[in-house]
């Protein structure tokens, strides 16, 4: 029963948050993919916006896909893959769903705001409503749309609230620019942290003194 | 077998130089002759020609079919209709290395100054002068720009060079288990290799033309290549511990089936390969170095190129950390990159033998160079 319902929303939910991306990035500009997958997003992006630009993947068979799909693939994990990369090197460095599978969170979303110079991020909220209920009333850890995967079998490593990443910008001095909030397909305003399965944020790092006062 | 193959035969054919070619070393090696082999149609604005650069002990036949023929060309499952280099659509190229011992000139070639062949006389070359040659070769086919450069092992290196030397000529680089440059161990395995050679009593100082070649010692380089073209568990796979089925005559007679493979290898090998080209490539292999005193980042700095790098998680002697570095070279170049690490378990050799993985990303890196028909798969 579980599968079933883990294998329809994997399918669904990205799409709507593609629509957000696409929406974001301004035409032609330079994108960086981390965790592309087989590369949907990004031949999205350069149908519909024109953007150039790669993506890293894991999976040696989406790195196939994608390449098949036309697009500029790097196999590796997204964890060692941003050194090489000069500051600023593209437009914009996409997290979207892949942030909370990085051991380290806070080097890559460092690298990322170096290597880009915007970073949009998308992630599970785990903080959406029928997680909580699924926990308070079923005391059990979540699956939901956006939280597909059983505790045994999860990519995910980190687990983290729409209110706990703007908390996290906030002392780290990461400027949000941009915000949306989905559930299921619909995009939310009201209330996010509670009814959204997920949320999108497009950041950026200010000028350096801005950054440095602020670490602590 | 009563299975009816459609074989569509080739033929190498061979251009004459006569002005030469002026090498590395400042030597001017006239006349050159190069043996090459083409397969489909060059388009009426010839911008479909790929060229092909062969490994090691490759040949200019790479597909398809020669009268005499047991077994097709050396990368056959990977150029044809519809396969990942499609004849269909590209205009395929692949010349003997300059060095070599298939019909390009090298140090089994006449001198036409003294009517004998250079043996211990040939210059030293460079992957550099190989690329050279093939561009020599390119110009005479009237070709003025690659849509891709491709090779596996030194094929690769060619391709990378090529990249290098002349970026405006080459539009996509295809580099497949290869490197910027050897390694401490890859040139220690080709000392071995060449050492094996000059040991043999046979090879006096190159000079064994109209004599008996330096056999043992060419089988031996030979017999240490097979082992460093294979992995730990392909060779566990395919011999394991088993035994050899006709008993040792002598103690150290092959007794194991790996020594009788090796032996069968080394023995096939004398037949098809002069161990002064053998001497002569490796050298040019470990003296190639497209990083020298250069900052990683300026190795591509020239070309706009797109690349395709592909390594293999079991190749020991190309290992993927060398192809991730060529991989970092374009990525700081500012190069469009494509990589893939295919899982296999064949070692080196899984550049001449993993097709399917290969094919899906050649056929879709190559599309998007030049996206002007639609697929046409067979």
């Amino acid at each position: 029963m579980h599968s079933r319902r883990i294998r329809q929303s994997v399918c669904t939910a990205p799409d709507r948050s593609h629509d957000v991306i696409i929406e974001w990035v301004q035409q032609g500009s330079s994108v960086l993919d981390l965790g592309c997958g087989d590369g949907t997003l990004l031949r999205r992006l350069h149908r519909e916006r024109g953007t150039t630009g790669c993506g890293i993947e894991i999976d040696e068979e989406q790195v196939c896909r994608a390449v098949e799909q036309g697009v500029s693939v790097l196999h590796g994990d997204i964890d060692s893959g941003l050194p090489d990369y000069a500051d600023r090197s593209f437009a914009y460095v996409i997290l979207n769903q892949s942030l909370q599978q990085v051991r380290h969170v806070e080097t890559v979303l460092n690298e990322a705001l170096r290597v880009g110079r915007r970073v949009i991020v998308g992630f599970p909220n785990f903080a959406y409503l029928p997680a909580r209920l699924q926990l308070f009333f079923g005391g059990r850890v979540p699956v939901t749309g956006s939280l597909p995967y059983a505790w045994y079998d999860t990519p995910n490593l980190h687990f983290l609230s729409i209110k706990d990443f703007v908390e996290y910008c906030r002392t780290r001095g990461i400027a949000v620019e941009r915000a949306a909030y989905i559930a299921g397909n619909r995009r939310i305003r009201l209330l996010p942290n509670l009814r959204a399965d997920s949320g999108l944020f497009m950041l950026h790092r200010p000028s350096e003194e801005t950054s440095h006062g602020s670490m602590v | 077998m009563s299975v009816v193959v459609h074989r569509e035969y080739v033929e190498t054919r061979t251009a004459v130089f006569t002005e030469g070619v002026p090498l590395d070393c400042g030597f001017l090696l006239a006349p050159l002759t190069v043996a090459y082999e083409t397969y489909g149609t060059l388009s009426p604005s010839r911008d479909n020609a790929v060229l092909i650069a062969h490994a090691f002990t490759g040949d200019a036949h790479a597909a398809f079919w020669h009268e005499s023929d047991e077994k097709p060309g050396w990368w056959h499952d990977m150029i044809g209709p519809g396969k990942a280099f499609d004849t269909d659509r590209c205009f395929i190229v692949c010349s003997n290395v300059l060095g070599g011992c298939k019909g390009t000139t090298g140090p089994s070639t006449v001198n036409t100054a003294t009517g004998k062949p250079y043996g211990p006389d040939f210059p030293p070359i460079t992957i550099r002068d190989m690329v050279r040659v093939q561009k020599k070769l390119m110009d005479h086919l009237g070709i003025e720009r690659w849509l891709a450069v491709a090779g596996g092992s030194m094929g690769g290196m060619q391709a990378l060079q090529w990249a290098v030397d002349y970026p405006e000529a080459v539009q996509s680089v295809i580099a497949i288990a290869t490197a910027l440059r050897h390694s401490a161990q890859q040139i220690a395995l080709d000392e071995v290799g060449r050492q094996a050679i000059m040991a043999d009593p046979y090879w006096r100082d190159g000079n064994y033309y109209g004599s008996d070649p330096p056999a043992r010692g060419l089988a031996v380089a030979r017999m240490l290549g097979h082992i460093t073209y294979m992995s730990d568990a392909s060779m566990r796979e395919k011999f394991g511990r088993r035994l050899k089925e006709s008993g040792a005559r002598f103690h150290f007679d092959p007794l194991f089936e790996v020594e009788g493979y090796l032996h069968y290898r080394g023995e096939s090998f004398i037949k098809r390969f002069d161990a002064n080209s053998y001497l002569h490539i490796t050298r040019a292999m470990d003296t190639y170095d497209l990083i020298g005193e250069r900052r990683l980042a300026e190795v591509f700095a020239a070309t706009r190129a797109r690349f395709l790098v592909i390594s293999f998680s079991s190749d020991w002697l190309y290992p993927p950390p060398q192809s991730q570095e060529i991989v970092r070279a374009c990525k700081s170049a500012g190069c469009d990159t494509t990589y893939c690490n295919i899982q296999s378990a064949y070692g080196h050799d899984a550049f001449l033998v993993e097709f399917a993985q290969q094919t899906r990303l050649i056929r879709g890196f190559l599309n998007r160079i030049r996206p002007t028909r639609e697929n046409r798969n067979a």
